[in-house]
């Protein structure tokens, strides 16, 4: 089926996110949506999947003007949309899933679960997607998942598939698969929209790019666009892509882990008998896919959450009991995984946000009374050094993008002397220019002589910042290896294959009660 | 929906170097005014609908109304007369003389008191439905400290002051310790001491040493007369108190690091910890302010009146506190207004059943009718068509999220 788009524009307020916006998807073509966070790819898809009701323009399938008022309207005219948050019942078999919301019956509301099964059954040969009908939601890895998403598109004859940022969430094994999907989705005819902001994604797999930057279509291309142009396509400017640093000078050690154990609220073990060392100058990148432990980990680092075994000692000292509290004042700077849970208050202004853990210092309290020159000041410096793009210092949070959001958490993290910096995912869902910043910054940190612990999923980012990387399995480390070694050996480890010399093969291979990448929900990010 | 769409704003196109000094003032000024036109427009609503109320109620209206096809205008005319003099009245028992005047200011004092409570625990994420029985505790405690010590004049007052706040601030601080240390619901917590504190009083006025001489009643004896508020520029001290107490509130929740915690852990507790602050100090610090609050709202009803300690001491304080510091947006100055607002209605409604012979319920209409209509702002705004701004609303819905 042919999508047109043809001026479509949509305001917020005085704000135009999306300005007047021409689309063409042809049928049976791969079409990347590229552009940065904030540049309006998720407002033009949630007008055309009935989400938004646009100010002007209109959406034309097959050539006839279409509206559609509800999501409803949209999948009765055959648009599909896979969401970066799974839209599934985890206690649900896959064919109930995909059932949920035109369940068929028999007789009077008698579910008719075979005819269901039968249609999963039948989707997943015709186009290779592999997924048992009868296994529960919750028991299935995430790329299966995602493999359910499509096939309940599919069940309602959707002719074009929207997938809003559909890696996010996988390891490089499953993206691969995923690719292929696409292709064999594509070759049955079917129109793809696929929405990223991954520069290599979009050269592997795209008929045609289209760059969206701040609302404004930029171009079209194919794939044959370098990195760096499509980049600067994105971002409207040369951008870096690979992180600039010298050779690391690592020093005495700063971080020890020994033998730690995280057993959370549910009693089971999500980190399990960790050990490593982190040295002050060095950045150690721990990699893996969500949901592997690293949350949990960086969060008994912190003093979040107490580890039910195993020390944790900063130069020496054991801090294996401390809060947060003594943690950030021993000098521990942390930027978290999730910002907008745990990182600021979104109705606080950016000026209090900018001390939301400094605030009981001097020079910002004297004893009990809080000194709003000194914030204001503090925030008037900050914006200015870390480039924050805010209305005033006295905008809340929430309405700053989300590069922007992370500025302001990275500002204050970085206002104090550290002797240890962690950052969990310090770059999800920003944009390349946002990244390239980030990045610069961490690397000052660690040339400053501060320890870095960098947890990510992100595998450029891995690749392009650590010293030395660890890999996270199932709440385990299953090798510590050098940034030289290759995607493939890494995405391999990653998926709980042991390749690396360091890995502990004995006890990897001991028995799991539960593999934490089946939890779907896990510190997904909320972008 | 809004949330999809903040995240998909670019980023503004002003500079980093944007003077904030000036900015400021403009920026919370005009963030203030859909809320303040809220406020308005809910009054103006329940108004009218009084209106109808009072109409209803008037038999010479009424009768008129009963030919209005013959003659309409004098049924219009009869209604709008019923009306006017019902509201005339109202607003003249309320600020129409000296008197009234200060029927209003001592009626908002004790609500002054408790709604600053109320807003308190709101603006650290917790919805205190306590005031009612930390107002009970704070004046039982004023009331045994005023009619059995015998203290000189300042002191006297002073010491019963004192006391009502230790006792409110006691009855609150259980909820905060209760819900920091078990995670019990603070909203469950509060009803149910707001009956514990009830039963207690009831309980303590069948005792001979909460009894007046000579008497079988639950009533107690008067307190002294050197532990009463004196009387200050045609008003009693209690209203520069509560008055007092709002600055206080105010200067707390911005000027100092506790307050600056206590506004943190309510707007997002997991991020306040992350920061390192102790999200249970700051429940039970401002479940212990909050109840000491309605303690001070309780010594207000002993202090500040004639009347003897009493099972029915707390009126509905406790729960109209509630609704001021909803209508007050948990705001010290909203609450202030508001507070007047509710003492207004409260001295007038008085005089309006006295002079019209409007029921004093209706004034207790008006306030139900205000305050369902702030709960509802999206009503208010498709009726009056005020620009759809994030924020009203989440007051009320916040303490069930916590």
């Amino acid at each position: 089926m042919q999508l047109e788009i043809r001026g479509l524009t949509k305001r917020f307020g005085s704000l135009t996110a999306n300005d007047s916006i021409d689309l063409t998807v042809e049928p049976a073509e791969i079409h990347c949506l590229l552009g940065e966070n904030g540049a309006g790819k998720s407002t033009l898809m949630n007008m055309l999947y009935g989400l938004l009701d646009p100010d002007d323009g209109e959406i034309l399938l097959e050539g006839k003007p279409v509206h559609f008022k509800t999501p409803g309207d949209a999948i009765d005219a055959g648009i599909g949309m896979v969401h970066q948050h799974f839209m599934l019942v985890p206690v649900f078999t896959v064919a109930e899933n995909v059932m949920l919301g035109r369940e068929q019956t028999r007789g009077v509301g008698v579910l008719n679960r075979a005819k269901a099964a039968d249609l999963v059954r039948e989707l997943s040969q015709r186009y290779g997607l592999a997924v048992d009908s009868n296994a529960l939601i919750e028991d299935l890895p995430v790329g299966v998942q995602q493999r359910v998403e499509i096939i309940k598109a599919l069940a309602n004859d959707a002719k074009i598939l929207i997938l809003d940022e559909p890696t996010a969430v996988l390891t490089p094994q499953e993206i691969d698969e995923l690719m292929d999907i696409m292709r064999s989705l594509r070759d049955n005819g079917t129109s793809i929209v696929f929405i990223t902001h991954k520069l290599k994604e979009v050269r592997a797999i795209a008929d045609r790019i289209t760059v969206i930057r701040r609302g404004k279509v930029v171009g079209t291309t194919t794939r044959h666009a370098s990195e760096t142009e499509l980049a600067e396509m994105m971002v409207g400017r040369n951008v870096q892509l690979t992180v600039d640093k010298a050779a690391a000078k690592p020093g005495e050690v700063v971080l020890g882990v020994e033998h730690i154990t995280v057993v959370d609220e549910r009693g089971v073990t999500v980190v399990d008998d960790v050990s490593f060392e982190v040295q002050a100058g060095e950045i150690f990148a721990i990699a893996g896919v969500q949901g592997n432990g690293q949350t949990e980990l960086i969060k008994s680092l912190l003093g979040l959450v107490r580890p039910a075994a195993g020390v944790i000692s900063l130069v020496g000292k054991d801090i294996s009991r401390h809060g947060p509290r003594e943690s950030l004042g021993d000098g521990i700077g942390y930027i978290p995984e999730d910002r907008s849970h745990d990182g600021f208050v979104g109705s606080f202004s950016v000026a209090e946000n900018l001390v939301l853990d400094l605030y009981r210092d001097e020079p910002f309290s004297s004893g009990f009374s809080l000194s709003l020159a000194q914030v204001g000041n503090n925030a008037g410096q900050r914006i200015q050094e870390f480039d924050i793009r805010t209305q005033s210092a006295y905008t809340p949070v929430s309405s700053l993008s989300g590069g922007n959001q992370q500025k302001v958490v990275v500002a204050r993290e970085l206002s104090r002397p550290l002797r240890l910096l962690i950052a969990s995912q310090p770059t999800r869902g920003l944009d390349v220019g946002s990244i390239e910043f980030v990045h610069k910054r961490i690397v000052d940190q660690r040339d400053k002589g501060t320890a870095v612990v960098i947890v990510s999923t992100e595998l450029d980012e891995v690749f392009g910042l650590a010293d030395r990387i660890a890999v996270m399995f199932a709440g385990r480390i299953v090798g510590v290896v050098d940034p030289g070694i290759s995607r493939e050996d890494i995405g391999l480890l990653m998926a709980g294959a042991q390749v690396g010399a360091h890995s502990d093969r004995s006890r990897a291979e001991s028995h799991r009660t539960e593999d934490p990448s089946t939890r779907p929900d896990r510190g997904a990010g909320h972008e | 929906m809004s949330e999809q769409a903040k995240t998909e704003q670019p980023n503004p196109p002003d500079g980093p170097n944007a003077a904030p000094a000036p900015r400021k003032a403009v920026a919370s000024l005009s963030a203030y005014l859909p809320t303040v036109t809220l406020a308005i427009a809910s009054i103006v609503l329940a108004l009218l609908v009084g209106a109808v109320l009072i109409i209803v109620s008037n038999d010479d209206a009424l009768s008129k109304f009963s030919y209005f096809f013959s003659a309409p205008l004098d049924g219009i005319k009869a209604g709008l007369n019923a009306v006017g003099d019902a509201y005339w009245a109202l607003l003249k028992g309320s600020v129409g003389s000296g008197a009234a005047l200060r029927g209003t200011l001592e009626k908002a004092a004790p609500l002054i008191c408790g709604g600053l409570g109320v807003s308190l625990a709101f603006r650290a994420g917790l919805f205190n439905i306590g005031a009612q029985g930390q107002l009970i505790a704070g004046a039982t405690a004023a009331a045994y400290v005023g009619f059995t010590w015998n203290l000189p004049v300042v002191l006297h007052l002073l010491a019963a002051l004192v006391a009502a706040m230790v006792a409110g601030g006691i009855w609150g601080g259980i909820v905060g310790l209760l819900k920091a240390q078990t995670g019990a619901h603070e909203v469950i917590l509060t009803i149910m001491l707001n009956y514990v504190a009830l039963q207690i009083l009831r309980w303590l006025l069948n005792l001979n040493a909460f009894q007046a001489p000579g008497s079988d009643n639950p009533t107690s004896p008067l307190v002294d007369s050197d532990a009463r508020f004196p009387q200050l520029f045609g008003v009693h001290l209690g209203f520069y108190v509560a008055l007092l107490a709002a600055v206080g509130v105010w200067w707390l929740l911005s000027r100092t690091t506790l307050g600056f915690e206590m506004r943190a852990v309510g707007a997002n507790p997991d991020a306040a910890r992350t920061a390192g602050m102790s999200v249970a100090k700051a429940y039970v610090l401002a479940m212990v302010v909050a109840g000491l609050l309605a303690g001070l709202a309780g010594a207000q009803q002993i202090v500040g009146h004639q009347d003897p300690l009493t099972d029915g001491i707390a009126g509905s304080i406790g729960f109209d506190s509630i609704t001021v510091a909803l209508l007050g947006r948990a705001t010290p100055s909203g609450t202030v207004l508001a507070a007047l607002l509710f003492g207004a209605l409260q001295s007038g409604g008085i005089q309006m059943q006295a002079a019209t012979g409007t029921p004093l319920s209706l004034s207790t209409v008006l306030q139900a009718l205000i305050v369902l209509f702030i709960a509802a702002p999206a009503l208010v705004r498709s009726i009056v068509r005020i620009r759809s701004q994030d924020g009203a609303g989440t007051v009320l819905a916040k303490g069930w999220n916590a």
